[in-house]
């Protein structure tokens, strides 16, 4: 009796699974076909969204606005070298930030070059006007530009921290040290010699 | 006074400008100051300290950007980051 019932059931499984199985193929391919369709329209959407003459023209209006805010001398620095030096203020011995274009601010100690690690910090900004949260690269530099110069205790307070190396390599990072040493060697001497050439009289 | 705002694709875009001598245009340098911070940004004003050194002051009332201020800048606000 039981193994007849057993039979059975198998039986109408079998059935019910083969009267089911084209429709269940229809399912599955309308939803294959629109997750294609939309994943699709998506990349359509973005190639269309991502304009380079627009985000040149934005980056060059960035970098302006960027130079009116900050000393000649770290305008020359961003230029130069591709990222600003902000002195810290909150402890007593010297300490300084590394900031680069949407990348982790570096903290380091200026006399020994030691790397003290990384705040990670963003200003996504939610309206995203052409799909994107990204300010251009001078904007993010001169937002944490000014939140630092502002409040660097809440700015430091809003990121999150990681060892040194975490996303700006440790080789780049010291490599970029170098440069900056260098750079503000080279800037004072060509200060210090300035005034002498302005007042030399040329040789005959 | 003008007030400026960083955004993704513009660089910086001109909100408001006006003088804040003249009840007209305070008001609306007023009104889009307290649109830009209900948004979510943060406001700040490029200064220099008497020794010429160049910082910004973050400021979250009108009444506090200074009489002398020429602009202010909005930008989004911070977020910790991956």
């Amino acid at each position: 009796m039981v193994l007849a019932l057993g039979t059975a059931a198998l039986m109408l499984m079998m059935l019910l699974s083969m009267l089911a199985l084209p429709h269940l193929k229809r399912v599955l391919d309308l939803a294959l076909r629109r997750l294609s369709e939309r994943a699709q329209h998506k990349r359509l959407t973005l190639v269309e969204e991502y304009d380079p003459g627009r985000e040149l023209r934005a980056e060059q209006r960035a970098r302006a606005l960027l130079r009116s805010c900050v000393n000649e001398e770290d305008w020359a620095m961003y230029c130069e070298l591709g990222f600003l030096r902000v002195r810290g203020t909150l402890e007593a011995r010297a300490y300084a930030y590394l900031v680069y274009p949407h990348k982790p601010i570096l903290a380091y100690v200026p006399s020994t070059n030691h790397m003290l690690g990384e705040y990670c910090i963003e200003f996504p900004d939610r309206t995203r006007p052409y799909g994107s949260t990204r300010l251009p690269d001078s904007d993010d530099v001169l937002a944490k530009w000014m939140a630092l110069t502002a409040d660097e205790h809440a700015l430091i307070e809003q990121a999150n921290m990681h060892l040194a190396g975490r996303q700006i390599r440790v080789a780049k990072a010291k490599r970029d040290l170098v440069r900056l040493a260098c750079w503000e060697r080279e800037r004072m001497e060509s200060h210090r010699r300035a005034p002498r050439r302005a007042g030399s009289v040329p040789a005959l | 006074m003008k007030l400026l705002r960083v955004k993704p694709g513009h660089g910086e875009v001109l909100l408001a400008e006006g003088d804040v001598a003249v009840p007209e245009q305070y008001s609306e340098l007023l009104e889009t100051f307290g649109r830009e911070l209900e948004a979510g940004m943060w406001a700040a004003v490029p200064t220099s300290t008497r020794s010429g050194r160049r910082e910004a002051e973050l400021v979250r009332n009108f009444d506090d950007v200074p009489a002398d201020a020429e602009r202010v800048i909005f930008f989004p606000r911070a977020a910790g980051g991956g």
